[in-house]
Parts: structure tokens; C-alpha cells; sequence
């Protein structure tokens, strides 16, 4: 949160970027939490490059308690005599792609939309206003539930259903930034010497509007990862078992009868990667913010 | 101010319209078959389009759209596919479960936020600030459902200090209610304080501050006088628009611990097709959100004399 602004002379002809860059090093805190969500793309990757061993084969007996013997036994078993650890791993993988493809489908929306909102007014404003309105007054679930009907239950329903919710933030603070930068005199000179609309919006005012897209990019994700969990739970999500919310779903049967490391595991992991994007987020808002400069 | 709020009532329609189309659309062509949800996969298609034909599902589109309209307009969603109970019974019941669950965390945990939020804005840049601000974080990570297992296996199972799971209505159900609401403050600490600090924060820059330490106020009286009053505008808009939410109650504690409120009826119509039940819960959501806003604008304008409603 508090950020030591760095001092004046040392910030002339920086950019913005390395200047946020010196700001974020600052924190370790922020650089641990940076390393974390590097860590777990890794982890992603690798499983599409087929480097983790595969989750659903029994590696032992139903419910072994953990074990520091060889990896696949660090985190213990579950009912099936899976790898927690191994499970967790393609948690991780099917996580990241929704948080990554959920970011990939809302932003571009949001940042369009609210900036030929925010830039044309009048009758596209109301026309945009109208359909973020509409979509935030219809409860959130209900939109998911109808749209992993229509494409089948698994991960590329959710995404599409959740980009499609998701993007009504992000066109809200576009739009705002948008309406105060168009009166802007730096835009005026350039509409004087004929620069079109397209030219305006992606050339001058845009870039002056992405430090916000940068900060709901991590938000999305982490919001995202946040959702699925819950929605897996309620029997509309990931169904090939390698959900952490699935695993969730599992827990309280296993915490009944004393077996605590399938629960233990999904909660550390699902808190890290959370806790680490809320905390770049946090520290890409104070790096970016050009009040601050 | 009564022309503004008609006018704002007025701008609810073309919304309405859109959630009317947008849900109608969606359960009509996407959503399956009531009739051969209700009647199981051997039913004879005879007997299938006999019960269409009662729920009037065979009428032409538009006809069953305008009929959507006229339920709105009279506020009778008739009955249920499912049971055949009368909806505006089931949505009553429904509500008032969902707000014994809600409202009473809702209320005691808003006053609670913002006193701790006080106590850090007044001791902001320190240590304790930053170190409060990492473990607001840190309560915000933790996901919904764990928060939820966790506390009913370690406060309800292993301390047997609650009901772990139930629900019966009136005052005898009191008990299986305090877990629900415990959860539900220790779900909004996180957020909450956090959000109500930095408002409490932003209200410290503005000039009257200044000028209030300058006249020699002490710091108390600068914080609790006029920072706390004017802060109390953004949280009120924060917190005012929660309401129509807390009547739908919360879908997972709902599920999870067996309540019978408004959440859990429309998770539970979605799966089976009872499209009355989600048309009618729907609309209710959506007119409550919008009127909410409506609320939130005016109570503004009303504390706040520079407001101005245009």
C-alpha cells in the first residue's frame, strides 16, 4: 500500500514502466508474490508440455497420510490412491488457463467498449450503459449457469461465460478515464491537426488508460480462480477432476475422518496464488498510478 | 427531486426489458425441456406435449414473452412446474430465510468494519498499518469455501460450539444460525476494512481537513467529527446497494448448510428447469438492484447538500 515515492530529478526521462519496475523492487513482499505467480505459470506449462506425471494414476493405497519418501507421497493420497501433490499441480494448470483466458476475453471487451463510450458519448454511451446495466442487474450465477448450458459443462464454458460477465468493471473505469481525457488539450491539439477518431483513441488516449488495464488483468485472474472454485462447488464447473474446487467439494467428507492433507493442500495452494496476484495487484495500482509520479 | 426520480424510474424500463429478453431468451431456446425434465426420459411424447401444452409452452415465442410481461406487471409468477406451490408464497418464505442469514452479519459486521478501519486510518504509514494491510489481504485470499469448512469442522465439529448443519424456522432455529452469520462477518472483514481505510484515507487529503487542523482542531476531533461524517457517503453507497443481495442470500452457505432461502431455490430451479421460478427471481433481483441505485443516488443528495440531481 504505501509506496516511497522515489525522488524527482532521478524520475526525469524514465519510463513509465521501469519507473514502476524500480518502485515494485522496492517491496520484497511484492517481489516474493511476483516469484509465486511466476512459479505457478511455470507449473501450468509444464503440464501442457506433459512434464508432470499424470495426475489420475494410483500411485499408492486409498488415503496414505503424507510422506517424505519420494515426491508423489510429499502431500499423501486421496480416496483413489492419487497424489494430492500431483493433483494439486493440475489444479494449478487448469487455473491458470481459466484466469489467463477469462483475462484474454473480458479486457479487450472492456477496454473497447468503454472506450468508444467514453469517447463518442451520446447514443453508443447509452447504448454500452444500457448493456453493462442489464448484465449487473441479472445475478452472475444464474448468467453462468445459462451460458455452461448452452457450450456443455467444463473450462471453456466458464471462461467464455465469465469474460462475458467480467469485462463490465473494466469498461466502467475505461469509460470514466475516458470522458475526462477526451477534453484533454494534448487530445485537442491532435484533433486540430487532423488526426482521425481511431488515431485519438488508440494512440493518445488509450496508452494513458492501460495502467488500469494492467491492474484489472490481475484482479481478473485472481477473481477468476477465486469463481471457479466456488462454481465447481455448486456442480457447474470443471468436471474432469482436476479442479482445486472439486477437491474442495471432497473435503468435508475426508475432514470428518481425521484425513486433513487433501484439504490442508488445496487451501495453501489456492491461498498463495490468490494472496500473490492480490498483492501484485495492489502493487502495480501504487507503481502505476501517475498521481504518484 | 421527484421529477428526478421519476425520471429515474422511468430509465428502469428499457433495463428491465433487456434482462426480460436476455433471460428469455436464454431458458427458452438453451435451457431443457420443463416438461420432459418434470416427466422424466420415458415419458411418451403424448404425454409430453399434453403438459407442454398446460404450461402453455407451445404458444408462439412472442405470446409466451408478452405473458412474461403480464406476470411482471401484475407481480404473479403464478405456480411452480416443479412442486405447483404458488411462487409469490415460495419467494416470501424464500426471502425472509435468506435475510435471517444475511442481515444480521450484514449489520453487526458493517459497524464492526469500520471501527477497526478507523483504528488503522488513524494510525496509517506505521508499522501496524502496513502490517494490518498485509493480513487484510491475507483474509481476502482465503477462498469462500474454505473459510466455510474450516470454521464448521474446527467451531461446530471439533469445539461442538454449534450446529454443524440445519435449519428450522422461527426462534428455535437461532442456534443454526450463529455459524452462518460467523462465517459470513469473517467473509467481509477482509474487503471491508480495507475498503472503508482507504476512503477514510482519501477524505484525510481533502481541504476541509486542513483547514480544520488549522483552526487548532485536535486530531481526534478532525477524524471523528469531520472525517468520519464525510467518509460515511461513500461507505453508505457501498453498503446500500449490498441489500437486494442479501436477499438472494449467498448460494454456497445456502447449499452447504441445507438453508432453504431464495439462493438456493434458484440454483436448485436452474437445475431443474423450473423457468417460473427463475423468470420470477430474476426480475425481483433485477428490480430490487435498480431501485437500490435509485435509493443510494437520493440518500446522496440528501446528506450531502453539494450533490445536486440532474
Amino acid at each position: 500500500m504505501s509506496v516511497t515515492t522515489a525522488p524527482l530529478n532521478s524520475s526525469v526521462g524514465d519510463s513509465l514502466g521501469r519507473r514502476a519496475w524500480r518502485r515494485l523492487k522496492q517491496s520484497p513482499l511484492t517481489m516474493a508474490c511476483m516469484a509465486i505467480v511466476a512459479i505457478y505459470l511455470l507449473l501450468a506449462l509444464c503440464g501442457y508440455l506433459g512434464l508432470i506425471p499424470d495426475f489420475q494414476k494410483a500411485v499408492g493405497e486409498p488415503f496414505a497420510p503424507p510422506s517424505a519418501a519420494k515426491p508423489a507421497l510429499w502431500l499423501g493420497l486421496d480416496f483413489f490412491g492419487r497424489s494430492v501433490l500431483f493433483k494439486l499441480i493440475a489444479g494449478a494448470r487448469t487455473a491458470m488457463t481459466l484466469g489467463i483466458l477469462v483475462a484474454c476475453i473480458s479486457l479487450p471487451i472492456g477496454l473497447a467498449m468503454g472506450a468508444i463510450a467514453g469517447y463518442f458519448g451520446g447514443r453508443i454511451d447509452a447504448g454500452v450503459q444500457w448493456v453493462y446495466s442489464v448484465i449487473v442487474s441479472v445475478p452472475y450465477i444464474l448468467l453462468i449457469i445459462a451460458i455452461s448450458y448452452i457450450m456443455g459443462k467444463g473450462l471453456l464454458s466458464i471462461c467464455v461465460a465469465m469474460g462475458l460477465v467480467g469485462w463490465v468493471g473494466l469498461c466502467r473505469m475505461t469509460r470514466a478515464e475516458f470522458i475526462k481525457l477526451r477534453e484533454r488539450e494534448f487530445v485537442m491539439a491532435s484533433r486540430l491537426v487532423g488526426a482521425s477518431n481511431m488515431r485519438l483513441i488508440f494512440k493518445h488516449i488509450l496508452p494513458n488508460v492501460m495502467h488500469i488495464a494492467v491492474v484489472a488483468a490481475s484482479m481478473e485472474v485472481m477473481g477468476a480462480i477465486k469463481a471457479e472454485v466456488i462454481l465447481t462447488y455448486l456442480g457447474v464447473g470443471v468436471q474432469d477432476g482436476s479442479s482445486w474446487g472439486q477437491m474442495i467439494a471432497d473435503a468435508p467428507g475426508e475432514l470428518l475422518n481425521g484425513i486433513w492433507w487433501p484439504t490442508f493442500g488445496v487451501s495453501v495452494t489456492l491461498f498463495l496464488i490468490v494472496f500473490a496476484l492480490n498483492r501484485v495487484g495492489d502493487a502495480l495500482r501504487d507503481a502505476l498510478d501517475p498521481r504518484l509520479v | 427531486m421527484i421529477q428526478y426520480v421519476i425520471r429515474r424510474l422511468l430509465q428502469m424500463i428499457p433495463i428491465l426489458v433487456g434482462v426480460t429478453l436476455l433471460i428469455f431468451f436464454l431458458f427458452t431456446f438453451f435451457g431443457e425441456d420443463p416438461a420432459r425434465v418434470a416427466l422424466g426420459s420415458h415419458a411418451t411424447p403424448e404425454k409430453i406435449a399434453a403438459l407442454r401444452a398446460k404450461w402453455g409452452l407451445d404458444k408462439p415465442l412472442i405470446m409466451q414473452y408478452l405473458q412474461f410481461w403480464r406476470e411482471i406487471l401484475t407481480a404473479d409468477f403464478g405456480r411452480s412446474f416443479v412442486s405447483g406451490e404458488r411462487l409469490s408464497e415460495m419467494f416470501k418464505q424464500g426471502a425472509l430465510v435468506s435475510l435471517a442469514v444475511t442481515m444480521p452479519p450484514f449489520i453487526m459486521g458493517t459497524v464492526l468494519n469500520l471501527i477497526v478501519a478507523m483504528l488503522v486510518a488513524w494510525y496509517r504509514g506505521t508499522a501496524f498499518d502496513r502490517f494490518m494491510s498485509v493480513i487484510f489481504t491475507a483474509c481476502m485470499s482465503v477462498s469462500f469455501l474454505v473459510y466455510v469448512l474450516l470454521l464448521q469442522y474446527f467451531l461446530a465439529y471439533k469445539l461442538d460450539l454449534f450446529e454443524i448443519n440445519g435449519f428450522i424456522p422461527g426462534l428455535k432455529g437461532l442456534p443454526y444460525l450463529f455459524l452462518p452469520w460467523i462465517i459470513l462477518m469473517i467473509v467481509h472483514f477482509g474487503p471491508d476494512v480495507r475498503l472503508y481505510r482507504s476512503i477514510l484515507l482519501e477524505e484525510t487529503k481533502a481541504d476541509y481537513v486542513r483547514t480544520a487542523r488549522a483552526k487548532g482542531l485536535s486530531e481526534k476531533q478532525v477524524m471523528f467529527k469531520h472525517v468520519l461524517k464525510n467518509a460515511m457517503i461513500p461507505v453508505m453507497t457501498y453498503t446500500v446497494v449490498e441489500v437486494p443481495f442479501l436477499v438472494m442470500g449467498s448460494f454456497v452457505l445456502e447449499k452447504y448448510f441445507s438453508i432453504p432461502g431464495l439462493g438456493d431455490l434458484l440454483v436448485s430451479s436452474v437445475n431443474t428447469g423450473d423457468f417460473p421460478v427463475i423468470k420470477g427471481v430474476t426480475i425481483m433481483i433485477a428490480v430490487a438492484y435498480s431501485l437500490f441505485n435509485l435509493l443510494t443516488d437520493v440518500l446522496y443528495a440528501l446528506v450531502d447538500p453539494r450533490v445536486k440531481l440532474s
